[in-house]
């Protein structure tokens, strides 16, 4: 058994960006304790915000890729599932023109994964149809 | 935020939320903040609490905010351009505009005042509704203060007039001198957490990161240069919402979908339903099997954001850290592993070691970002953009001494439109939608939460207490809601939170998703859908 850690980073669930730090204990989350100094939420969050780590161990959780056949998904390895995912979209791409393809970026992922999907859009598959859900 | 872009150069919130502290007047609008950015929202509450702060609150439902506001103004829905427009005729008429900021820092003054001379409060009432009296009082309270701010979210920006709506509040503010100074500013507070910074990274059709627009050859060439290719397309991309046609009609054959679930989120849900079952492949990198991911031909298992390390942006552009705490379950993986092993394979290398290497090339190429890394942002939490270079302390609130990204602050006249979908006779309900409190965006995570999912478990339909009657619906009842488009059946709770003839409906839910009912009219320059209005009837449900 290792002592608990406390790991400090932002809640997900609104604009606000407060902060607080992960109770980690033995690779797995047991709650969030806000953080005292933060200018946002200064030692307070909201009920969102206090429950802002429990999905990440849900049994739900993806963790293998899958392919569809025949309507349904089966387990596939990494291998398999990106070179189906670049063969499928190359061959668009040079088939219809790199327009044919889209990219949906995300307003929950973080700035580094959204830098680097719109380089690949751009610099990999030349289109500039990238957009995300900021619209909605 | 193209509205806000046009008039001050920038779309992003202008001040940040320490400053709200100091506010003298709050003009909230379109936004139910103390349900959908609740730290923000008790800010406000203690400011008029504790320090005599007035708050103005134009919304058409009875929100928790309303019984801390001085003036709650109860307009008909899709009808904000008419009372701003109004509240600036009333400080125009009495001669309380900032006389001295319009000459210095703006210009198209004398279109403004044209355009809103017609709007007296009288003929506003009559459009929205709100009594004139009040609309101008409230105006007075706005103009009087130097320390008055607008906060409004997505009830303002989803309309077909959401670019309108904008200005228009950039117009009050300008005309009150009430921007580019502390606590003041028209301030969109974002919904999702990283919006600003999926903006910021250039996740959008027209721009590169740093707002860089994708049509300017000098931004061309710099991206060329900088990730070492030729070629890069110089063409505007497509929208979000308009990618479901395109894939039926067969011009878009392919999507990668990095998560996000616009089956849920988007308007008119079966039309995307079938737009994305008509791509010929379709790619879904996320951490459930969303409903989105379900109709994907392969699913990638990425990582949370207690996996990863990484940044923020905040709605008030303060980029802070996240910090990988544990590792991502089963084989999931690092989100930016997955997109750089992708263009490994198509021959492009991208090596990183680290999500901090991405960061600073990021930070390199993105001119607000340009002053920041990881050792500074682990200080203090993080810096607000602008921060051009390393010794710049970051920028709490932009504008500073009337000084507009755009150069001068640009006044637009005007006109009040109505929206594109009014109630009618078959039709006679008008329906508006939004958050609720205990959940986040279309659900995926928070139901995922039994805390969360215990408080409001299931989709449900707000009435007023006199239409009920009028319909012989008593609250916990099922009601049958239905549009030109589609249907959904839920329970009523009647209350008098919703105005009559109206209908609130919240939209996490998938399962009775209410996008199968709303309109996919969009605003002209922004694109975004109008959620917040279409025209509905009601029945006893099954
Ligand atoms: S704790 Fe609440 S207010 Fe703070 S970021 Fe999370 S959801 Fe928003």
């Amino acid at each position: 058994m290792s002592s608990e850690k406390q790991i400090l980073s932002t809640c997900i669930y609104c604009g606000c960006g407060c902060g607080f730090y992960f109770k980690v204990k033995d690779g797995r989350i047991n709650g969030v304790v806000p953080s005292k100094n933060h200018p946002i939420n200064k030692g307070s969050l909201c009920i969102k915000g206090w429950n802002a780590s429990e999905f990440v161990h849900h049994p739900d959780r993806l963790t293998e890729p899958l392919i569809k056949e025949n309507g349904k998904f089966r387990k596939a390895s990494w291998k398999e599932a990106l070179s189906l995912t670049v063969k499928k979209l190359k061959e668009h791409k040079e088939k219809s023109g790199p327009d044919s393809l889209a990219f949906f970026a995300s307003a929950k992922c973080s700035n580094e994964e959204n830098y680097l999907f719109m380089k690949l859009a751009r610099a990999v598959f030349k289109t500039n149809n990238v957009d995300h859900c900021a619209r909605l | 935020m193209a509205g806000l872009a046009a008039t001050l150069g920038s779309g992003a919130m202008t001040n940040s939320v320490g400053e709200f502290e100091d506010c003298e007047v709050f003009l909230v609008t379109g936004s139910n903040t103390t349900e959908q950015h609740p730290l923000i929202g008790s800010r406000i509450i203690n400011a008029v609490k504790n320090k005599g702060a007035t708050l103005i609150l134009v919304d058409p439902r009875k929100i928790q905010l309303s019984k801390h506001a001085k003036y709650h103004l109860s307009p008909r829905c899709g009808t904000d351009v008419a009372w701003l427009n109004g509240m600036m005729n009333v400080i125009i008429k009495e001669g309380i505009e900032d006389k001295e900021f319009i000459q210095n820092f703006t210009e198209g003054y004398e279109e403004l005042k044209k355009a809103v001379e017609k709007y007296t409060p009288e003929y506003v009432e009559k459009i929205t509704g709100i009594p004139a009296g009040q609309l101008a009082e409230a105006a007075r309270a706005f103009a009087r203060s130097k320390k008055s701010s607008i906060l409004y979210c997505m009830g303002i920006t989803q309309h077909t007039t959401g670019v309108d709506n904008v200005k228009s509040c950039a117009n009050l503010a300008m005309l009150t001198g009430n921007i580019g100074k502390p606590s003041t500013g028209v301030n969109p507070l974002r919904g999702q957490n990283n919006v600003q910074g999926a903006c910021d990274m250039g996740g959008l059709p027209n721009v590169y990161c740093g707002y860089q627009k994708v049509t300017d050859p000098k931004a061309k060439e710099k991206f060329e240069n900088a990730w070492n290719v030729t070629g890069l397309p110089d063409n505007v991309g497509v929208t979000v919402t308009a990618v479901p046609n395109l894939a039926a009609e067969g011009k878009i054959k392919a999507l990668y979908v990095l998560g996000e679930n616009p089956m849920v989120s988007d308007p008119n849900i079966e039309h995307v339903r079938k737009g994305l079952e008509s791509l010929d492949f379709l790619v879904v990198q996320d951490i459930f099997l969303t409903e989105t991911a379900q109709l994907a031909d392969v699913v990638l298992p990425g990582a949370s954001y207690a996996e990863k390390d990484g940044t923020f942006t905040n709605t008030e552009r303060r980029v802070q850290r996240i910090r990988k705490a544990v590792a991502p379950p089963g084989e999931a993986k690092q989100d930016w592993e997955i997109i750089a092993e992708i263009s490994k394979l198509c021959g492009y290398d991208m090596s990183y070691k680290s999500a901090e290497e991405i960061f600073d090339e990021l930070a390199f190429v993105t001119p607000s970002y340009h002053g920041m890394d990881y050792s500074r942002l682990d200080k203090d939490f993080g810096l607000h953009w602008p921060c051009p270079t390393k010794d710049h302390p970051g920028t709490p609130y932009l504008h500073k001494d009337g000084k507009f990204a755009r150069g001068k602050g640009l006044f637009t006249g005007i006109d009040f439109k109505e929206a594109a979908e009014l109630p009618d006779d078959e039709y006679p309900f008008t329906l508006t939608t939004g958050r609720t409190y205990f959940h986040y965006h279309t659900r995926t995570l928070t139901k995922r939460s039994s805390a969360l999912e215990r408080e409001v478990p299931e989709c449900y339909v707000e009435l007023n207490p006199e239409d009920a009657k009028k319909h012989l619906i008593r609250s916990g009842q099922n009601v049958k809601v239905t549009s030109r488009r589609g249907s959904l059946d839920a329970k009523a709770i009647v209350t008098d939170i919703v105005k009559t003839g109206t209908i609130f409906i919240p939209f996490h839910f998938a399962e009775q998703a209410v996008n199968n009912l709303t309109i996919d009219a969009l605003d002209p320059v922004a694109k975004i859908p109008e959620y917040k209005v279409c025209a509905v009837k009601i029945g006893g449900g099954n």
